[in-house]
């Protein structure tokens, strides 16, 4: 266990999967309880027609990503306020539309891609101490955003309620959409595109199975969305296997042993 | 400040090409128990939704103590959603719910004080034995009070409930009315209440309002529910027993009143 905290990526994987880990099962719970699990699929997939157009521009990939998901994600919420289509058809059709382009700029790329395969799935090499930072300066927007858990929560619980109570609704909603969408990009080089959606569905639906009550799961989330990141990452570089996917797995395993523990109650 | 609780002038809803309101002119005063009735896709939950300033009239005005909907504190108004509606897969106890009455977001921590409140609404209502429970263990009934509850922790002068009789057996129904009834009269409070239930507007109500995207009638229960006004919210062929029904209560009603 020492050597592991001894080598400096690993240090840098560590944190920033903590920090992740964070994110996503924070932001996981109003995903879940909206049912919105969709929308991290959607987001991730916006996120890769992203980081094609980086790979394109030779420039950061991430630096690419950012902008283009967050405008995917006001975009699925637009759709959604502008017409009387489900948040699922929203982010169907923009999900397809930056998968297409992500497969157009890779095309057009006209070079070898196995840059694209790093941020597919993930890979805790990649990690940077810029990465470290970006992160941490958005764990830090959850503290001081932290009165908007309770204006999400109770929208999430009911919309109308929420807005007899006068809460911008709308605004809290396109600003949870920007904050996800922010959330996946800097997740992917520690889960990659392909798993990020589970990232935010999986701890928060496991804390659904426990919990009485919302304060409840979003505790919960956060400490398996934490705990799963650290105990992947050290598992995966013992056993040499993929680190997102390593998290992934730990993360089904504690969903489904909470579900068998409790419905055997 | 105004003699009225709610005034409508007016007042026009217009959802792209159709009116679920057209033309509503009444008014309301303090103290008052008004129920609004009238078929399926009357309008009744878009004129509630309306006066709560969820839903903009396309013409016309309202006021609610005076004030425009959007401009009235929240703590003046409690409201009763329809209990269909609840996402009861949700993580929340009932005192939770009730705390949000107070505070008009989700609660974090429960400071004693609002705790008490929160308690103190449950008790009035009946539900204190229900407040650490979840809500997707309670009954239809039982999730009816812990609502009310909610909706007069803050001891508001104007309580609208959408249909509140939906789902409880008829004891549970006449502890409802006589909650509201208490309410009404220890503050001063004015109820607005959708409801299809014929029997409870008649007797629980000062006025009725009856609906069909127009007013058809609103005033004393015996002076709106007539059989002529009756056929016009209700009035096909098809209603010919219902109708029948609703009349002989509603003349039952007056006689007894």
């Amino acid at each position: 266990m020492g050597e592991i905290l001894s080598l400096p990526f690993m240090q840098r994987a560590l944190i920033g999967g903590a920090l992740v880990g964070f994110l996503a099962s924070y932001y996981g719970v109003f995903i879940v309880q909206r049912g919105l699990s969709f929308l991290g699929s959607g987001l991730a997939h916006a996120a890769f027609g992203g980081i094609a157009l980086g790979l394109l521009l030779q420039t950061e990939p991430l630096w690419v990503a950012l902008p283009f998901t967050v405008i995917v994600a006001i975009g699925i919420a637009w759709v959604k306020y502008r017409t009387e289509l489900s948040s699922d058809t929203a982010v169907g059709i923009f999900f397809s539309v930056s998968m297409a382009l992500g497969i157009v700029f890779l095309f057009l790329r006209r070079e070898y891609t196995a840059d694209a395969f790093t941020y597919l799935f993930g890979s805790i090499l990649a990690v940077t101490e810029t990465d470290i930072w970006i992160t941490l300066g958005m764990v830090i927007i959850v503290f001081a955003t932290w009165p908007l858990w309770s204006r999400w929560a109770y929208t999430s619980f009911d919309r109308e309620l929420a807005q007899t109570d006068r809460l911008p609704v709308i605004r809290d909603d396109y600003f949870l959409s920007v904050l996800v969408a922010v959330t996946i990009v800097v997740a992917i080089k520690v889960v990659g595109i392909v798993l990020i959606a589970a990232f935010l569905v999986i701890p928060a639906a496991t804390a659904r199975v426990l919990s009485r009550s919302f304060r409840m799961m979003t505790v919960v989330s956060v400490t398996i969305g934490v705990s799963s990141a650290l105990i992947g990452l050290v598992v995966s570089y013992y056993i040499n296997i993929p680190s997102g996917a390593t998290i992934i797995l730990i993360q089904s395993l504690l969903f489904f042993i909470a579900m068998l523990t409790k419905s055997s109650r | 400040m105004s003699n009225y609780a709610v005034q409508v002038e007016s007042l026009t809803v217009t959802f792209d090409d159709h009116h679920p309101l057209d033309n509503l002119n009444l008014t309301i005063a303090r103290n008052e128990f008004v129920a609004i009735v009238g078929p399926n896709g009357a309008g009744k939950s878009t004129f509630l939704k309306t006066l709560l300033g969820l839903i903009h009239p396309a013409k016309g005005r309202v006021r609610i103590f005076g004030s425009p909907p959007p401009k009235v504190p929240p703590k003046s108004i409690g409201y009763v959603p329809q209990v269909k509606t609840m996402d009861r897969s949700f993580p929340a106890l009932s005192i939770e719910l009730v705390l949000t009455g107070i505070r008009g977001r989700w609660p974090w921590r429960f400071p004693k004080n609002e705790y008490q409140k929160a308690f103190g609404a449950m008790e009035r209502v009946g539900a204190d034995h229900l407040a650490q429970r979840p809500l997707s263990k309670l009954s239809g009934g039982e999730l009816q009070r812990v609502y009310l509850a909610r909706s007069i922790v803050r001891e508001p002068k104007l309580v609208m409930l959408d249909e509140p009789a939906t789902g409880i057996d008829v004891v549970g129904e006449a502890d409802l009315y006589r909650l509201l009834e208490a309410y009404q009269k220890d503050f001063g409070a004015t109820i607005i209440m959708v409801t299809h239930d014929w029997h409870a507007a008649t007797h629980h109500a000062d006025k009725v309002l009856l609906l069909n995207n127009k007013q058809i009638s609103f005033g004393p229960p015996g002076k709106a529910l007539t059989e002529d006004n009756l056929r016009l919210a209700f009035g096909h062929i098809g209603h010919k027993h219902a109708l029948k029904f609703l009349v002989n209560s509603s003349t039952r009603s007056q006689t007894n009143g």
